[in-house]
């Protein structure tokens, strides 16, 4: 939601960029990989075996459903690592 | 490697696991207490990082400034225990990786402590449902952890469904995170709801501040005219890339969906969830008893059935953040030495009686089996479906759990079942006119995904 309009008041933080796939996405210092991928308008990522999208299901690091590689690393849960200025995130490297 | 010998070794930083470290601390004892997760709080008091302090961080949770006062505690964040080997005469031994999340260069810890509390909380259960794979549909936890810690709404149309108080939070800062709430549906009637819910007010009154808490989402719930329909369900989501409509459906007092009640209601994002599954995998493996709910037993002092081992929160039963503070400050005190108070006893006890009627309003019942097709997902991660789980049972003849989930994959994926464990189980009693070996679901011999290439490498480094 629009910082302003937050009710929480969220402080100021310093804009990150992190590569998907190659291409930019811009997210804030202090979220999660899934979190810059929402705030992005990604509500999927990875594809099962059967072909079926996925992304974000449980949030809390339980369902692995959210994998991503990070920095050439697969099976990274996305919901629970932070995301650091300049991460490349690729999203087709999974088993 | 050095192993690390604190007097009491607290495993969540929770509601549970704060108030359990600090108890012992305050009785002398030398504490150390861990957290896989960045920041302290567990699930209930998620908030934004530090790298993005917010000034009203309060107007989303309850009891914020008993969480600052326990937050300023020394502790260990980031920190995976993904092991806990057993022994017979004392506690045992807890294996640690610590670093950022799945990463391949963390650093490995060994704890062997005196004693061992165990607050390792809960996560949800989600019942299937056709669609439910779909993105846009998203564990009740999901909205409220991306709502908490993330500022982001999980949707712009959200409807918020399933079972238990739980849900009312969730609608609340779904709101206040800038989402429309369509509305709120529960699965149980009015008429169970009332059971659980008016008889002895008298121990409502006892856990005062659950009941205020309640009080104030209802509030949003009015301000904001979100419905609350009770005995109504989601019953399959629709789109072709993410959800972009849900079927709902009234339910009969046991769950199953009444036919001719259904009706589709577009949305953008749902958020579902049954109830919680209590994380027990280190219990399990440090040999502590379960109950029939597969929660770790605990005496009135939170001990498990394992000497020197303790237990408090949600790991022990469902019953919120109150219950998890008191039962932590008991079991803190037991595991440094020392005794609770009556009072402090009693406070746990008043608010265990909440836990159970929590179940007795709310606790999963069977007729949700009639929303389920035969082309349903249930194993998410190995896409086993309802009817993949009827087949296997019938085509090997077999009553065995074990058999039964390497003949059909679920349960055997990356989640290790936490997702599907009890939904496959249950299932396929019914399919097996009972399993032979049932409740198997909760071991799993490691607590986390680990790198064989990352512990390799740690077992290197120290040979050097
Ligand atoms: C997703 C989710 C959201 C919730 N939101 C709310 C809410 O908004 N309002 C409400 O009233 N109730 C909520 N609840 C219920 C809530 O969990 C409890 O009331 C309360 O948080 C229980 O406290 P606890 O200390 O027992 O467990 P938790 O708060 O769950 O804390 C357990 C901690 O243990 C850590 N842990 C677990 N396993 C390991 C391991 N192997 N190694 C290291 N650390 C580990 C976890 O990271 C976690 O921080 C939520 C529950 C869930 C699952
Ligand atoms: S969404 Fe479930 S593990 Fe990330």
């Amino acid at each position: 939601m629009e910082t302003h309009r937050d009710p929480v008041r969220p402080g100021e933080t310093s804009p990150i960029t992190i590569i998907v796939d190659g291409a930019p996405v811009r997210g804030l210092d202090g979220q999660t990989v899934a979190g810059v991928l929402m705030g992005a308008g990604r509500l999927a990522w990875r594809t099962t075996r059967n072909g079926r999208p996925r992304g974000v299901f449980c949030g809390i690091g339980v369902c692995h459903d959210c994998l991503v590689a990070v920095n050439g690393l697969p099976d990274v849960r996305a919901c629970q690592r932070r995301a650091a200025d300049g991460d490349s995130i690729s999203t087709e490297e999974q088993a | 490697m050095t192993v690390e010998t604190p007097d009491v070794l607290v495993v969540g930083a929770g509601p549970a696991g704060l108030a359990a470290a600090d108890a012992a601390r305050k009785v002398g004892a030398r504490v150390a207490l861990l957290d896989a997760a960045e920041d302290a709080g567990g699930q209930y008091w998620r908030h934004l990082p530090a790298q993005r302090p917010a000034a009203h961080e309060r107007v989303l949770h309850h009891g914020w400034d008993r969480f600052t006062a326990l937050r300023g505690q020394e502790m260990l964040t980031n920190a995976q225990v993904w092991l806990a080997e057993r022994h017979d005469d004392r506690p045992p031994t807890l294996h640690v990786l610590v670093g950022p999340a799945d990463g391949r260069d963390r650093v490995r810890r060994t704890f062997a402590p005196k004693a061992l509390v165990l607050a390792t909380g809960a996560y949800e259960r989600t019942l299937p449902f056709p669609g439910w794979d779909l993105p846009g549909v998203f564990t009740a936890g999901a909205a409220q952890a991306l709502a908490k810690s993330e500022r982001i709404a999980v949707g712009r149309r959200v409807l918020v469904a399933g079972a238990g108080p739980f849900l009312l939070p969730v609608a609340s800062s779904l709101v206040r995170t800038g989402a429309e709430v369509v509305g709120v549906l529960e699965a149980n009637g009015w008429p169970r709801l009332g059971r659980g819910w008016s008889r002895r007010p008298a121990e409502l009154l006892a856990t005062r501040h659950k009941a205020g808490e309640l009080a104030g989402y209802v509030r949003d719930l009015a301000r904001h005219r979100i419905p609350y329909r009770a005995a109504t369900a989601v019953v399959a989501a629709h789109g072709a890339e993410r959800v972009s409509s849900v079927t709902v459906a009234r339910l009969d007092p046991q769950w199953a969906p009444i036919p001719g009640t259904s009706r589709d209601v577009s949305v953008d994002a749902v958020c579902v969830s049954h109830g919680f599954v209590p994380r027990v995998e280190l219990a399990v493996s440090a040999g502590c008893g379960l109950d029939a709910y597969g929660a770790v037993v605990t005496d009135h002092d939170g001990r498990t059935t394992v000497p020197g081992v303790y237990a408090a929160g949600e790991v022990t039963g469902i019953g919120g953040a109150d219950l998890a503070l008191a039962e932590g400050v008991v079991a803190g005190l037991a595991a440094a030495g020392a005794t609770a108070s009556d009072a402090q006893r009693r406070s746990r006890s008043e608010n265990q009686r909440f836990a159970a009627r929590l179940e007795a309003a709310h606790g999963i019942r069977p007729g949700w089996v009639g929303w389920l097709g035969d082309d349903t997902t249930v194993c998410r991660c190995e896409e086993v479906t309802a009817g993949d789980l009827r087949a296997g049972a019938a085509a090997t003849g077999s009553r065995g759990l074990r058999s039964l989930k390497l003949s059909t994959r679920a349960g055997l994926g990356v989640c290790q079942g936490r997702v599907c464990g009890r939904t496959v189980e249950e299932l396929l009693h019914r399919h097996t006119g009972g399993l032979l070996d049932p409740g198997r679901t909760e071991q799993r011999p490691l607590a986390a995904f680990v790198r064989l290439g990352e512990l390799a490498a740690a077992e290197e480094q120290e040979h050097q």
